[in-house]
């Protein structure tokens, strides 16, 4: 893997530090007019999620990292592993729960998310930014009562909970904003 | 279709420069200190380590010499003084090379003046004066004036004047900034430099212009050691909101010392594999000749219109930036 000077951190950038992967989100150089020039760096770890600051001295530099994002169709959850393949290619990619997180709850099969690959290995899942899913749960709600103040849990199918509006009802299909959690809409179907 | 042909400032930056250009003529007029102008190539560079500097070359077939664009017009000013010029001022471009960001670009405006005469503290008053009056209309508090020492004790805890390495250590581990070890090792000055732009700088002058004075003798650049404490630079550096306008010295005018400190960044820049300078020998024989007791120091427009057009990056207050230049 090529290496990048302090010059060349932009944002987006994927680089190792302390052994990890991680992206680079700004860059500020710090220069007294008299003396050392550094470069203020705001980066992500990548597989921790964790967001720290980081001084190098103008000029030093860091060894890339192979990170890459590949979109994959999620297939299923064997109980022990997810699974997910590349369309194009039908090449197939296993992760634990660990790796997967948050964005477990938003993954339903067949849907499409964006699997960051580390040296050819999931670290990190995307769901898309918004998700289709069907109301497993919920408690009868007011028909008519449209004003969506208020609002009650409701359980979806792939076991995430969230609230929505009293009139949204089990088995109904609703949008939900993954990056919120928060639902959007109804889906007619 | 591209835009980039265009300006990153707005029309209304654009006249905001001109207005104080206009503003620092009249300062300088009312005071009668003369407006000069110096070259912008030289046959010779500064040594200071710190700042690179860019090369062209100069064809006046058969003949070819490398010449260097000024980082500033410091040597050039200091041999009209000499020559007797009386207080002078010079609003110009200086050039600094791999310094880009939000607030460097490697070509930058600088006021510098210079004040035959005076002392530090005066020149403070005066520059004091000055940023009062081009920020009338932002209504700033009343001008703060703090020495290095103080300022430095009273963030960090640690004392600039002298160097524990144990200290200092202890300090970067409780900030969160590790990193400051290994990357400052045992070097006083570097760990200086670290510390007081993560730790200091930022909080100085709070919409107000801060006068930090009284630097330690290991970052004096061209100022003169204070001859109660030789601890201590006669330097100021001026800040407002945190960012670094302008650098004033008591002027070093001892000729034998200016070649020292020659010398020393000169070793300096060969154990860093740095570019090797031309000595600029003939400010030294201006010295020999005789420099008045003077002040003087360097502003940077650029940054300085930045803060009183309330712009957050150098692009937006310059009309062609370097990627566009």
């Amino acid at each position: 893997m090529a290496s990048y000077s302090t010059n060349e951190f932009k944002a987006g950038l994927k680089v190792m530090l302390d052994n990890d992967p991680c992206a680079i989100i700004e860059n500020e150089f710090v220069k007294p007019g008299k003396g050392q020039a550094f470069s203020r760096v705001k980066i992500r770890n990548l597989k921790t999620g964790r967001v720290m600051e980081r001084t190098f001295k103008s000029g030093e530099s860091l060894e890339g990292a192979d990170v890459v994002d590949v979109e994959m169709q999620y297939l299923y959850n064997d109980g022990q592993f997810r699974h997910f393949m590349v369309p194009d290619t039908f090449e197939q990619y296993q992760t634990d729960e660990k790796v997967v997180g948050e964005s477990g709850k938003w993954l339903k099969d067949q849907d499409t998310c964006t699997v960051t690959l580390w040296n050819d290995a999931p670290l990190a899942i995307s769901p898309p930014n918004f998700v289709d899913l069907a109301i497993t749960q919920t408690d009868p709600g007011v028909r008519g009562d449209t004003s969506g103040g208020g609002g009650k849990p409701a359980v979806l199918e792939t076991g995430a909970v969230v609230r929505v509006p009293l009139f949204v009802q089990i088995g109904e299909l609703i949008k939900v904003d993954t990056r919120t959690g928060e639902y959007v809409s109804r889906v007619k179907e | 279709m591209t835009h980039d042909w265009q300006p990153t400032c707005s029309l209304e930056l654009i006249r905001l420069r001109a207005k104080m250009l206009a503003e620092l003529r009249q300062f300088f007029a009312e005071k009668l200190v003369l407006e000069v102008e110096t070259p912008l190539l030289s046959h010779s560079s500064g040594t200071d380590p710190q700042l690179e500097f860019f090369t062209t070359d100069y064809c006046l077939l058969p003949h070819r010499q490398t010449l260097f664009l000024q980082t500033s017009p410091e040597f050039a000013m200091k041999r009209l003084l000499a020559a007797g010029s009386g207080s002078i001022y010079q609003i110009g471009k200086a050039f600094r090379n791999g310094e880009s960001g939000r607030f460097h670009n490697p070509e930058f405006t600088l006021l510098e003046w210079y004040r035959v005469g005076f002392s530090l503290a005066q020149l403070m008053d005066e520059i004091a004066e000055l940023i009062a009056g081009l920020f009338s209309d932002q209504g700033l508090q009343e001008t703060q004036r703090v020495s290095y020492q103080d300022v430095f004790v009273s963030y960090t805890g640690l004392n600039p004047l002298i160097f524990s390495y144990q200290d200092y250590c202890a300090f970067a581990r409780d900030s969160q900034l590790s990193e400051a070890i290994s990357l400052c090792g045992y070097d006083h000055g570097l760990w200086l430099d670290f510390l007081f732009s993560h730790k200091v700088q930022p909080y100085l002058g709070e919409n107000a212009l801060c006068l930090v004075y009284g630097y330690p003798a290991c970052q004096s650049s061209l100022a003169r050691i204070s001859e109660e404490n030789h601890q201590l630079a006669e330097r100021v550096e001026l800040f407002i909101n945190g960012i670094e306008l302008g650098n004033g010295y008591y002027e070093l005018i001892d000729p034998k010392e200016q070649n020292e400190r020659f010398d020393k960044e000169q070793v300096i820049r060969q154990q860093q594999k740095l570019p090797v300078t031309v000595k600029d020998q003939r400010l030294v024989a201006a010295l020999e000749s005789g420099l008045p007791e003077c002040s003087g120091v360097a502003i940077g427009l650029d940054r300085l219109l930045m803060l009183l057009s309330g712009s957050t990056a150098i692009d937006e207050v310059l009309s062609f930036p370097i990627c566009r230049a």
